[in-house]
């Protein structure tokens, strides 16, 4: 009755094929941004506001590396039942934290001793 | 006892939490510890122990999963009714120079606990059980995708349930009212073990919940038999997998915020403090983002049961399927942006209370939609007016009114007249009890005959529909009126005595409602005791089944289906009736199947002990709760022989008793 | 049909189902950055993060996590090659640098709460060991799983519950990895400027 003969060995579960390369430059493209980032912020080689989007703009594409190169997410038909799962999280998540924030700012503003 | 001794023994926990000289929870404690003893020893009696732990609570069968779920609601239904008869009993007697029978602090428990156990300990399991029970016969599977874990889950909400109902005898519950905000819920304001109790029960279910949103998703996403398409799915299958988005996207925020509040009494910390920079309004907020999508965690089950309910006893398909589809899935996305109509008056400006308050009138339509499909599907059907149907039309007339009351809110200038009166008490109620208990009683009628293989007495079944329905009005009518005429909600007493009648038709309409549950419970005596007559033996219980949960016996053998049902349209049942069913003829096969365990039991239980040790601050039973959970959890690993194959003869066995069943 | 197909496809389900509650834990975390958005500036008069923070420190800290991420994928690429005795050299560093990054984690909050700005001095305090403090426990709970994985796999090598298990991981180590690269930006990045 053992069907483990059929599970390929390289099973990606919907994901895209674990390489070498990919591990190598996500870990590369990772520590550029990382490096960068605190680069900027440590010596202060922007204005503030500057700075608040560049560190921003790294952490997001960091995290479109990762989730590339690391998680390995796709939009192939087999990656696409990972991949809308996270989109719609990460609408839940922009929903959760943009929200609150508009709320609590617009709520501070009117409610807390100024 | 040495102090210091009796605090690392006991922590907090002394006999005086034994609420001594309060009769009415003393005279409730001894009747429910004698109800508990007659049960414990009815079942030594009668040797049953080997068989409750080998059947039941080691069971990872969806279908028993299904009945204990509905057994825990049916018994936190009367806990929780019994809270509302004394809040009415309270209401009718405190006004003007009257004091009633209740002081504040102890009614303020009896309204907290009546919410926290009709939404977490009463809905939610049964929304959970009638998934469990309907969900994977209806998508052709043999269980859910993840069996162990549904069992874990039941038991985590049996845990919560339990927390709640020590908390009656042992200490005290939380007055802060079914969301606990801050500042009262704080320690400052709150010193006693009540919040805790709540933030503990809750937490615990949660995870139950959370990991059941997991489970049901993916067994509709993944384990749909052959053919079944989303869109060829029951609508039941399409309301539940949005619910279980709602479920798996909202309850970590209830997670975190309830966290959040445990940090500040447990650690002193300050998010929702008054002072020390901490915000009581992030608390509200937070609770809300996951308390909106909550009711929609509730109603969505509710629609799904109505579309099976009205295509079966309409003898026709449901109208606008896709229609149905599109608006569950748009209601889904829109409850995550409506959620600040909560607290349209806590103060944010007009630009943000407009936004949500038009977010909120938007979402009325979905709902809007299905009402109409389903008024569509009526409309020309041949209607059998059996129990199942009736709920649904009760539900149709109340729940749209209660619905409308819901978008006279949503208008933030009108809010801020009825906000916190009994008129949202009403609102709530009206939506709650016509649109989910309708809902959910509907679905258990229906599906009743599926798990028991007899149908339920229909005559006493009707008996309670219309008490339940004519109660419902009588209860909750009067105080849309009050809540218009400025009455407040959450006061125990109401010093306006030009409101009293209202408070008395109010009183007589809870009464009728008990008269509709005894009416139950009869029906389940009477039922039980009358079930060979009400068999149903072709497992077409209703005898005009459309999906494909009637295509098996009632009950159906453990494993569902000997073979998986290849589908290629929707009412998949229905088009084999019309093909004409044929005896099977194909040689049986194994079938794989996997072992009962008691991991979940013993987890769960391993969880209230560590809950219970941090809410009296024992910290050796915290540190033996944590580690039963993770030797239980970890030790399960190691078992390579979690799951079995049924041997073909043993199938062929039991689907020739099945068959000889239904020559007979 | 076949019933034996619900066996070796089921694993992939069961992937899927992990995948799933990870997303759950997204929201988690979010909800936990909400409230350190609306209380991170809210230091009752007290020291906000920015001036207690160590960027150099918090650093090394990513770079160690980082490395983590990197040494399990070398771990998961032994995995595909059958050869166990890799898989458990690459889960042993990468449970190496894991561990690094929590003691540096309990190092600071140590060194922090015996200075005077203990969770309970503000609500900016309080949302700060909450987010972090989340993250690193989330991490520690990846490294009992890890060493229990360790123990599975030189007791019963890789078979397909292992591969599965080792997924599972995978997925989760990976997750926390891009969490950490939002903390480290908003808590001690931002913090700072």
């Amino acid at each position: 009755m053992s069907t483990h003969a059929d599970v390929p060995v390289t099973e990606n579960y919907g994901t895209s094929p674990k390489t070498l390369s990919a591990y190598i430059i996500g870990l590369f493209l990772s520590l550029l941004l990382t490096v960068i980032a605190f680069l900027l912020v440590g010596k202060h080689m922007l204005s503030n506001s500057s700075l608040y989007i560049a560190v921003s703009i790294l952490a997001v594409i960091q995290f479109c590396v990762q989730s590339l190169c690391f998680l390995r997410l796709n939009a192939g038909p087999e990656g696409r039942w990972n991949l809308y799962p996270f989109m719609f999280a990460v609408f839940v998540v922009f929903v959760v934290i943009g929200g609150s924030l508009w709320i609590m700012y617009n709520l501070n503003y009117n409610m807390m001793a100024h | 006892m040495n102090p210091t001794l009796q605090q690392i023994l006991f922590g907090n926990l002394t006999l005086n939490a034994i609420p001594y000289h309060n009769a009415i929870v003393m005279g409730t404690g001894v009747v429910v510890g004698f109800i508990t003893l007659l049960i414990l020893g009815a079942i030594t009696y009668f040797k049953q122990w080997t068989y409750l732990w080998k059947e039941w609570l080691t069971s990872i069968d969806h279908k028993k999963i299904g009945i204990m779920y509905i057994i825990l609601a049916f018994i936190m239904l009367l806990r929780g009714f019994s809270d509302a008869v004394m809040m009415r009993l309270q209401q009718m007697m405190a006004y003007g120079p009257h004091q009633g029978y209740l002081p504040p602090e102890h009614y303020q428990q009896i309204f907290s606990a009546h919410g926290v156990i009709m939404i977490f300990f009463m809905a939610m399991p049964f929304m959970f059980g009638l998934i469990n029970i309907a969900l994977p016969l209806q998508i052709g599977a043999r269980d859910v995708a993840f069996p162990y874990l549904n069992s874990l889950s039941l038991w985590l909400t049996v845990v919560g349930a339990g927390l709640v109902m020590i908390s009656l005898f042992v200490g005290d519950f939380s007055g802060a009212g079914w969301l606990a905000y801050p500042p009262f819920s704080e320690i400052s304001y709150s010193p006693t073990v009540g919040v805790d109790y709540y933030i503990w029960a809750l937490q615990i279910s949660g995870v139950g919940s959370l990991i059941s949103g997991v489970n049901f998703l993916v067994t509709i996403l993944k384990m749909r038999c052959p053919g079944m398409t989303l869109m060829k799915m029951p609508i039941f299958a399409w309301t539940a997998l949005c619910t279980m988005i709602l479920v798996i996207l909202a309850f970590p925020v209830l997670t975190v915020t309830l966290a959040m509040l445990l940090f500040d009494r447990f650690f002193g910390m300050h998010f929702f403090t008054s002072h020390f920079g901490g915000n009581p309004m992030m608390y509200i907020n937070m609770i809300w983002i996951w308390g909106h999508p909550e009711v929609y965690i509730l109603i969505l089950p509710a629609f799904g049961v109505f579309s099976e309910v009205v295509a079966t006893f309409c003898k026709k398909r449901l109208f606008g399927y896709a229609t149905m589809v599109g608006a569950t899935l748009v209601i889904t996305i829109l409850s995550f942006v409506v959620w600040l109509h909560h607290f349209f008056t806590m103060g944010a400006g007009a630009d943000v209370n407009a936004f949500f308050g038009i977010m909120t009138m938007i979402i009325a339509i979905p709902t809007g939609v299905k009402i109409f499909n389903w008024l569509f599907t009526m409309h020309e059907g041949r209607i059998t007016f059996a129990n199942p149907m009736l709920w649904t039309i009760g539900f149709i007339m109340t729940f749209t009114i209660g619905g409308m009351t819901g978008v006279l809110m949503s208008v933030p200038a009108a809010d801020f007249e009825v906000h916190n009166s009994l008129f949202l008490v009403a609102h709530f109620h009206n939506v709650i009890i016509g649109g989910v208990v309708f809902g959910y009683l509907a679905g258990l009628i229906y599906w009743f005959p599926k798990m028991f293989g007899f149908k339920l007495n229909e005559k006493l079944g009707n008996c309670a529909f219309l008490c339940w329905i004519i109660g419902f009005y009588v209860a909750f009518m009067p105080l849309y009126a009050l809540g218009l005429m400025g009455a407040t909600r959450r006061l125990n007493h109401y010093t306006d005595v030009a409101w009293h009648p209202y408070f008395v038709v109010a009183g007589i309409g809870v009464g009728i409602i008990a008269l509709g549950i005894a009416f139950q419970v009869l029906q389940l005596i009477v039922s039980f005791k009358d079930r060979e007559k009400n068999r149903d033996i072709t497992g077409d219980a209703w005898e005009n089944g459309r999906t494909l949960e009637w295509s098996t016996a009632s009950p159906p053998p453990f494993y569902n289906f000997a073979f998986l049902p290849e589908v290629d349209s929707r009412d998949a049942y229905w088009e084999m009736k019309q093909r004409g069913l044929k005896p099977e003829t194909r040689p049986y096969e194994d079938i794989h199947m996997p072992h009962n365990t008691g991991a979940g039991f013993i987890i769960a239980m391993c969880g209230g002990v560590f809950c219970f040790g941090m809410i009296w601050h024992i910290f050796w039973m915290v540190g033996l709760g944590l580690l039963g959970i993770f030797a239980t959890a970890i030790g399960r690993t190691f078992n390579h022989h979690t799951d079995y194959y049924v041997p073909a003869a043993e199938v062929e066995r039991i689907e020739r008793e099945i068959a000889n069943r239904r020559r007979v | 049909m076949s019933t034996h197909d619900h066996h070796h496809s089921s694993d992939a389900m069961d992937v899927f189902g992990f995948w799933i509650y990870i997303m759950s834990d997204c929201v988690l975390f979010a909800a936990i950055f909400a409230a350190y958005a609306v209380l991170h500036n809210k230091t009752y008069g007290g020291l906000g993060i920015g001036q207690l923070a160590s960027l150099p420190y918090v650093f090394v800290e990513t770079m160690a996590l980082l490395a983590s991420s990197f040494t399990y994928g070398m771990a998961i690429l032994a995995m595909y090659k059958n050869n166990k005795t890799k898989v458990l050299f690459w889960l042993g560093v990468t449970f190496l640098f894991g561990l690094s990054f929590v003691s540096m984690e309990v190092k600071e909050f140590i060194h922090m709460y015996f200075e005077g700005h203990g969770w309970q001095t503000s609500a900016a305090m309080s949302a700060f060991y909450t987010l972090v403090g989340t993250h690193g426990f989330h991490v520690s709970m990846g490294l009992l799983w890890m060493l229990t994985l360790i123990v599975q796999l030189s007791m019963y090598g890789i078979t397909p519950a292992m591969r599965r298990r080792l997924t599972y991981l995978g997925l989760f180590w990976a997750f926390l990895d891009i969490v950490w690269i939002f903390v480290f930006t908003i808590v001690y990045l931002m913090g700072v400027i």
